[in-house]
């Protein structure tokens, strides 16, 4: 059904450029999964689908891959970055938001979301040089004392107390993916219609009961947005937490030791794949790594979809 | 000093052909702060300008065998595996030719200790298989009578990128251990026992020099410029050498040198060679005209004039560098290797 409006060849042209602009978005990500999955193609006729996602050796030497300790460590790291920085990132929406005079708060918001532009290399240093030795000395290796003297079974669970490992990578992480959420999350709140918040106050409820019972479950579509965007650059971070995970995707890891993501096997050894397998099983795991944002992706609109609230609701 | 007014003729004649002309090479990082000299002092002299892309060594394997450059740059030599591809799919030889010698060092983390620590092969080869775990361990103190090493736990730290490095590296280890060679192999990336990794040579100083107790390995340059304490390691004749240049030389000064240069000088049987040393090479299609690259014989001419260039003139730039020079036999072998240059089947450097 075409409306008498966009009648106009002005119209037109424009409806045809914005179809054409939009579908070579979709193209180009059709194009790069197709361009990584038939890179990874020898990969996964190698060691098949499964094989390949469940192998645990990752071995150039005796052309042995699997892309298993890889994709759990982007999960365990994604996953428990995103759970420390949701509250900090909501605490600070919510300060911002709601509770601080105007100047402070704008100040506020102009420094969260400057943490977004920092490079991540910047972060890794930072990492590196403040973050791993405080972490050590302070941290890693008082627990690790304890432990050897009162729970010697935890010991392992622990790992070495170096510094460098899943930790420190996991804090920088955090650190890292706040303003995501946060920006997200303060805008939803933002746009919580000023009617409902009126009408509790009317109802006599205080600050905070407006807060927990209005504003936070009116905003929450844009909350979880604001989430499943940091849980994505979570996932996708590459460099800062190259240089702080240490690397070793030798499975079980433990909460001090050296680990390994998706993300940083590909930094690390794509330089130097001289083609063959090794090559091959790279893209596969890029592949793999498009195959799970895809998937963060889709559960998360769907979750989003049963939550937002007003018009977005279906 | 006729052979030398000739090959000053022959160069002068190969500028004059060559002005004007482009060449590309992409590869090794390690000696990319030698090439970028070379290839500053070679474009004010001749005025070929030479582009150079440190990639990392695969990645400028791969863009020679796509033909997108005229020489690949590498610091292990082709697999013969590799070699047989490229004579395959390209109906070429591939030409080694070697600039200079590099070697890879122990680098560690040792609060109070002063004196330079001595390791042994199967003594470095236990630490990285995760066998030898504390620095005060019998074997490392019998090694190092007089120095009092502290019972700190000894965190292994190595390349997570492939490097070149790490393909000399276990490339030592795997001769001096049975076990190495049977557990963990030989390559530029290598499924590693123990320890953790850091990104590039600066990743693993970093490491190190972050955690108290660490054990890395860097190349000889870096760990030199950076003041990063290195150990003295015992070579096949039993001897504790340190790396430095003369080390480095003496350890190329082989009785058999092959003709093709690949050859490998870690466990060198030299007396006064360094044990973990290598060449770092240039590569080139024998046939010229069969890398795409290569578009016309004054290119093919221009490139080898610059092999010809580096292999004599250039290496009085190596050692400012804290890279060792080639010994004799690796620059007549490479010499002989430049003449066997071709061009449609004709000789680039005439005889």
């Amino acid at each position: 059904m075409r409306s008498k409006i966009y009648g106009k060849p002005g119209d037109r042209v424009f409806t045809a450029l914005l179809v054409v602009l939009g579908l070579t978005v979709m193209l180009v990500a059709a194009l790069m999964a197709w361009e990584l999955g038939f890179g990874g193609r020898e990969a996964f006729r190698a060691f098949g689908f499964w094989g390949f996602l469940r192998g645990t050796a990752w071995d150039a030497v005796a052309e042995q891959f699997g892309a298993w300790p890889f994709l759990v460590g982007t999960l365990i790291t994604s996953a428990v970055a995103l759970a420390l920085a949701f509250l900090p990132a909501l605490a600070a929406a919510i300060a911002v938001a709601e509770y601080a005079p105007r100047w402070l708060g704008e100040l506020v918001a102009y420094l969260i979301d400057l943490l977004a532009a920092l490079p991540s290399v910047v972060y890794g240093l930072w990492g590196i040089f403040v973050l791993v030795p405080l972490v050590r000395d302070h941290v890693e290796q008082p627990l690790f004392l304890w432990s050897a003297e009162h729970a010697p079974a935890l010991m392992g669970v622990l790992g070495p107390p170096t510094g460098i490992g899943m930790l420190s990578a996991v804090l920088v992480l955090a650190l890292m993916i706040v303003p995501y959420a946060s920006s997200l999350a303060r805008d939803a709140i933002r746009l919580v219609p000023r009617s409902q918040r009126e009408a509790m106050y009317a109802l006599g409820a205080t600050r905070w009961e407006v807060v927990r019972r209005v504003v936070l479950p009116y905003a929450r579509g844009g909350i979880f947005a604001g989430v499943i965007l940091a849980l994505a650059r979570a996932i996708g971070e590459t460099m800062a937490v190259t240089m702080l995970i240490g690397n070793s995707g030798q499975l079980p890891y433990s909460v001090f030791g050296p680990a390994a993501t998706m993300a940083s096997v590909i930094a690390n050894e794509f330089a130097e794949a001289e083609g063959g397998l090794q090559l091959s099983s790279l893209l596969a795991v890029g592949f793999l790594l498009m195959l799970l944002s895809l998937a963060v992706n889709l559960v998360a609109d769907f979750i989003l979809r049963r939550m937002s609230v007003g018009e977005g609701r279906k | 000093m006729k052979k030398i007014v000739i090959l000053v003729m022959m160069l002068l004649l190969a500028a004059a052909f060559a002005r004007g002309v482009t060449l590309s090479g992409a590869g090794a990082t390690f000696p990319y702060p030698l090439y970028a000299k070379y290839f500053s002092v070679y474009h004010k002299a001749t005025g070929v300008r030479v582009n150079y892309q440190s990639i990392g060594s695969g990645g400028g394997i791969r863009q020679l065998f796509a033909g997108t450059v005229h020489f690949g740059a590498s610091d292990a030599p082709l697999t013969d595996k590799k070699l047989a591809e490229f004579e395959q799919k390209r109906g070429t030889r591939v030409i080694h030719v070697p600039t200079a010698l590099g070697a890879v060092v122990p680098t560690y983390n040792l609060p109070g200790v002063r004196a330079a620590v001595r390791f042994s092969g199967p003594v470095l080869a236990d630490i990285f298989l995760g066998k030898i775990r504390k620095w005060n361990d019998p074997a490392l103190a019998a090694l190092n009578p007089g120095v009092k090493l502290p019972p700190l736990p000894i965190t292994v730290v190595r390349r997570s990128d492939g490097s070149g490095t790490t393909y000399i590296w276990t490339e030592y280890l795997a001769k001096v251990s049975p076990e190495w060679k049977k557990r963990v192999g030989v390559g530029k990336s290598v499924s590693w026992p123990a320890g953790m990794g850091g990104k590039g040579n600066e990743g693993v100083a970093g490491l190190v020099r972050q955690i108290p107790g660490a054990l890395g390995y860097n190349e000889l340059v870096y760990a030199v410029q950076n003041e990063i304490a290195y150990g003295a390691v015992q070579n096949r004749a039993g001897k504790f050498v340190r790396a430095d240049l003369a080390s480095l030389r003496a350890a190329a000064e082989l009785p058999d040198f092959p003709p093709d240069t690949r050859v490998s000088l870690t466990d060198t049987p030299a007396p006064e060679g360094y044990p973990i040393a290598s060449f770092t090479w240039i590569l080139v299609y024998r046939d010229l005209d069969k890398n795409r690259a290569v578009k016309s014989a004054a290119e093919a001419r221009a490139l080898a004039a610059l092999l010809d260039w580096i292999i004599h003139d250039g290496q009085q730039f190596n050692e400012a560098l804290h890279y060792a020079t080639l010994p004799e036999v690796a620059v007549r072998a490479s010499e002989a290797n430049l003449a066997g240059l071709l061009y449609r089947g004709e000789a680039v450097i005439p005889k």
